[in-house]
């Protein structure tokens, strides 16, 4: 095999943290090379030194044999390195072609002729089987288009290495189908792709090489054909983790049923304007999770916000104890004891900018005895931050640093440390593990079965199968904004699941 | 559309402590002041000599110092303004038509009505503040409602302010028999409460208004639920909103005070020093407001050091020009130059730590 791309003592310190650790790697062409390791271990950063975001401190990088000298991502691009961010990097308010144009290596002239461009892109994307409406805005698109763009982006600067960085983690089980077929096609083709992940089942089965990363270094390569899925857990873990225990079912048994939320045929429009949310009805026990699959952008995220106050729905009602909450602000929920953990954390979860300890207020600031008289009692606030940070283990040196320093598991724990601890009725936990490690995904799960078993009622979005059935009492399946089957998670199956969120309803009518 | 990247960029001037918000109007100015000893160096005058006067035309002599905390007051104003909208995500370009919406209401104001003791100004000023900050409140409104650029909309409503003053002043406020545009001189009893008096200098209450005004705001800021509100609004208002904050809310609300804190740069400045209204009688104040809120970290307490600092190099720049013929303007390049400064101090800081 021919080698691409070889590292060389990679070192990359920052203060007292070594991020990378002399890390060597060799990468061949038309491979996929799976990067595995637990959050914080190093891969991204190894992966900013490739495309140029970092400069290493020592080390050599190599390209085809020869040293090169990456300081910008522009060198990089230039060589043929592409990036997709885990943190998508596209200007929202611009359309698709422009985002694609916009970080295009291809000659610039002062008059930008679009029309040619646009189908210079349409035919590359036709190339590669990837669709999408050149002329939307980015706003507009749910995340796995725009992650669909990043790749797009970087196969227009015809790279001949593409990193992947978490990619699934925001994606569908379909739309990681989808990228893998893409991936599969890209390699085929002599390009080859690092792909960063913390999920074993996705390294064992998309990738050529696996080589699993620890606190800095790479602890050993595999050839993905002679490696079995517990050895890479340890290497990765440094230690054996137990699996979820078997579940105890719900305490709360089905006769005495107490409906806490009851939802009749919601219509949500999305922020293009088109209906996401059609008719949708469904009800929430006490003490029970409602898990909610679909394939993304199939009113899941409309369907949350709508319950959430985020979104105004435009028909129908939602009952919580026997309440009206239609269209309630988010306030008077959470003074009901509804709580939300959203989906975008940097969106609506936290402000990166205020402190953690500032973050600890979002939602109940307004509160006694977070507030008395419009005063924020700022003794207290500190005392209820540490006592959080230390009961959700979360690692923070100092509550005055601002939140957007912590690491993503950290900052998912400090949403839900601040959600959990407002003694909630209803939690709307909508893809609360996306992005976290085995470890911090374990720690949600718990946390979420500990407050059901305390009398909970818990709506789970997650795009995972194995953890919505893990998790749930019951399961629906959104299709094109409408519940396209309603099953008990004892009973259904992966394959039943992903029939209805193919659409396929004509199964599920069979079975009743 | 909306000025997130504008207020995000803007964000290297934030500065939450009080120390570092004190000390980067005076690293700006001074490194200014080195540019612009090199201009005064070109022109033949020892720079020294120059600045020297300087110093002593701003603080050299209690007249001097009186006359540069007079022209403290409106500085601080208008920074204020701009500083509280700022921290709301507003950016406030409208204090200029503010103020002198602001001065023309309290001028009407303090001329028709006749009351003892303090009362008229008093009534003046909080006229003057309440149609201020209905003038801000239009834009913002606009923003919320509409999704109006308030830079704009800010922008062209200080013409609107202006040129009402200079309407009023040639016709309904007009003085008597006179061809001047201006009022008739406001009587003693509206006058502004003086606290200091230094041959012919009045020092108004106005100082005490800033003061007060400056410590409030930094204590909202930072130890209310108000504040917490405002500075949500301001880095991620979809955050905000999941928090259970009425953005629009806040955003219209803290407009309507930002107008009502600019007005009374315009409104004390009559009441309290002119003793009447004239056609363009504080030019740029509204504007100069926006470099006070910068150099000062966007920061209440900031802003008091950097008013302070531009007034005394306003009030100097006068000596500076009789005694050496360096004009005025220089003082607008050091200016410039100060925020300059400390734009390229933050991206330098910033580059120092993406590298280290």
């Amino acid at each position: 095999m021919e080698t691409l791309l070889e590292l060389k003592g990679i070192t990359k310190v920052f203060g007292d943290n070594v991020a990378n650790d002399g890390v060597n790697l060799k990468i061949f062409k038309g491979e996929i090379h799976v990067l595995l390791g637990e959050n914080g271990a190093g891969k991204t950063t190894l992966m900013n030194c490739i495309s140029g975001l970092y400069i290493p401190d020592q080390g050599k990088i190599f390209w085809e044999g020869k040293e090169i000298q990456v300081k910008t991502p522009q060198d990089a691009a230039k060589c043929g390195i592409g990036m997709v961010h885990q943190h998508f990097m596209l200007v929202d308010n611009l359309t698709v072609l422009e985002n694609i144009l916009l970080s295009g290596l291809r000659k610039r002239f002062a008059f930008l002729n679009k029309k040619q461009k646009k189908r210079e892109v349409l035919e590359l994307m036709r190339s590669y089987g990837l669709d999408v409406d050149l002329d939307t805005q980015i706003w507009q698109l749910p995340v796995g288009l725009r992650q669909r763009v990043e790749i797009i982006k970087v196969l227009y600067n015809d790279a001949k290495l593409i990193i992947l960085d978490e990619p699934t983690a925001v994606l569908t089980p379909y739309e990681t189908e989808e990228l893998f077929k893409v991936l599969k096609f890209l390699t085929a083709q002599g390009r080859s792709v690092i792909f960063i992940t913390h999920k074993l089942e996705e390294a064992l089965r998309i990738g050529d090489r696996i080589s699993v990363m620890r606190r800095g270094k790479i602890v050993h390569t595999f050839s993905s054909t002679n490696v079995d899925k517990n050895l890479l857990v340890r290497l990765m873990m440094g230690e054996e983790i137990e699996e979820i225990k078997g579940k105890k079912s719900s305490k709360v048994k089905k006769d005495k049923r107490e409906i806490i939320l009851e939802v009749r045929d919601l219509y949500v429009k999305n922020d293009q304007g088109t209906i996401a949310v059609k008719g949708i009805s469904l009800e929430v026990g006490k003490g029970e999770i409602l898990g909610i699959a679909g394939v993304a952008g199939n009113g899941q995220s409309e369907l949350v916000e709508a319950l959430a106050g985020l979104r105004l729905a435009i028909k129908g009602n939602v009952y919580f104890k026997n309440k009206d909450i239609t269209n309630a602000p988010p306030r008077l929920l959470r003074d009901l004891g509804i709580v939300h953990i959203p989906e975008d954390r940097h969106k609506h979860g936290m402000i990166g900018e205020f402190s953690v300890k500032e973050n600890f207020l979002i939602g109940s600031y307004y509160r006694y005895p977070f507030s008395k008289r419009m005063r924020l009692q700022h003794e207290y606030i500190e005392k209820y931050a540490r006592m959080q940070i230390k009961k959700y283990n979360i690692k923070v040196s100092d509550i005055r640093m601002k939140a957007k320093y912590l690491s993503g598991g950290n900052q998912q724990k400090l949403i839900l440390a601040r959600e959990l601890s407002k003694f909630p009725e209803l939690i709307i936990a909508a893809y609360p593990t996306r992005g976290l490690d085995i470890f911090a995904t374990k720690f949600v799960h718990e946390k979420l079965l500990e407050y059901r078993d305390k009398g909970a009622s818990i709506i789970f979005v997650s795009s995972e199968l194995d953890e919505l059935m893990e998790v749930s009492d019951r399961i629906i399946v959104l299709f094109k904004g409408e519940i396209a089957g309603s099953l008990s998670a004892k009973e259904t199956d992966k394959k039943t699941l992903g029939f209805l969120m193919a659409g396929e309803t004509l199964l599920f009518s069979e079975r009743k | 559309m909306s000025n997130r990247n504008l207020i995000s960029f803007l964000r290297v001037f934030e500065k939450d402590s009080v120390i570092e918000s004190v000390i980067t109007p005076i690293i700006g100015l001074v490194v200014g002041l080195l540019i612009v000893a090199i201009i005064i160096l070109l022109e033949g005058v020892n720079p020294i000599t120059a600045y020297q006067e300087l110093i002593f035309g701003a603080i050299g002599t209690k007249i001097n110092l009186f006359s540069t905390l007079l022209k403290f007051i409106p500085l601080s104003f208008t920074g204020l303004a701009v500083t509280l909208a700022y921290r709301a995500g507003v950016f406030n370009i409208g204090a200029e038509g503010q103020l002198y919406i602001g001065a023309l209401v309290a001028t009407w104001v303090a001329i028709k009505v006749n009351l003892p003791f303090y009362l008229p100004s008093l009534l003046a000023l909080i006229s003057g503040m309440i149609v201020g900050g209905f003038f801000a409140f239009i834009p913002a409104y606009l923003k919320v409602e509409k999704g109006i650029n308030e830079v704009l909309t800010t922008i062209l409503m200080n013409y609107v302010g202006i040129n009402i003053v200079g309407f009023s002043v040639n016709s309904f406020l007009m003085e008597k028999g006179q061809t001047a545009p201006q009022s008739p001189l406001i009587e003693r009893s509206a006058h502004l409460p003086i606290i200091a008096k230094l041959e012919g200098i009045h020092l108004h209450i106005g100082i005490v208004l800033v003061f007060v005004i400056a410590f409030l705001m930094y204590d909202i800021f930072w130890n209310t639920t108000w504040g917490f509100e405002i500075r949500s609004v301001s880095i991620n208002i979809e955050a905000s909103k999941y928090g259970g904050i009425n953005a629009k809310k806040v955003i219209m609300i803290v407009m309507f005070v930002s107008g009502a804190i600019a007005s009374l740069a315009g409104s004390t400045e009559v009441l309290g020093v002119q003793y009447r209204l004239m056609e363009n009688f504080m030019t740029g104040y509204g504007y100069d407001g926006i470099t006070v809120a910068l150099l000062g970290g966007l920061n209440p307490l900031g802003v008091l050091a950097a008013a302070f600092f531009l007034g005394a190099l306003r009030n100097g720049a006068y000596s500076m020009q009789i005694a050496t013929g360096i004009p005025i303007s220089i003082i607008y390049v050091v200016q410039a130059l100060a925020i300059l400064s400390i734009i390229s101090a933050s991206a330098l800081y910033k580059k120092f730590l993406a590298e280290n």
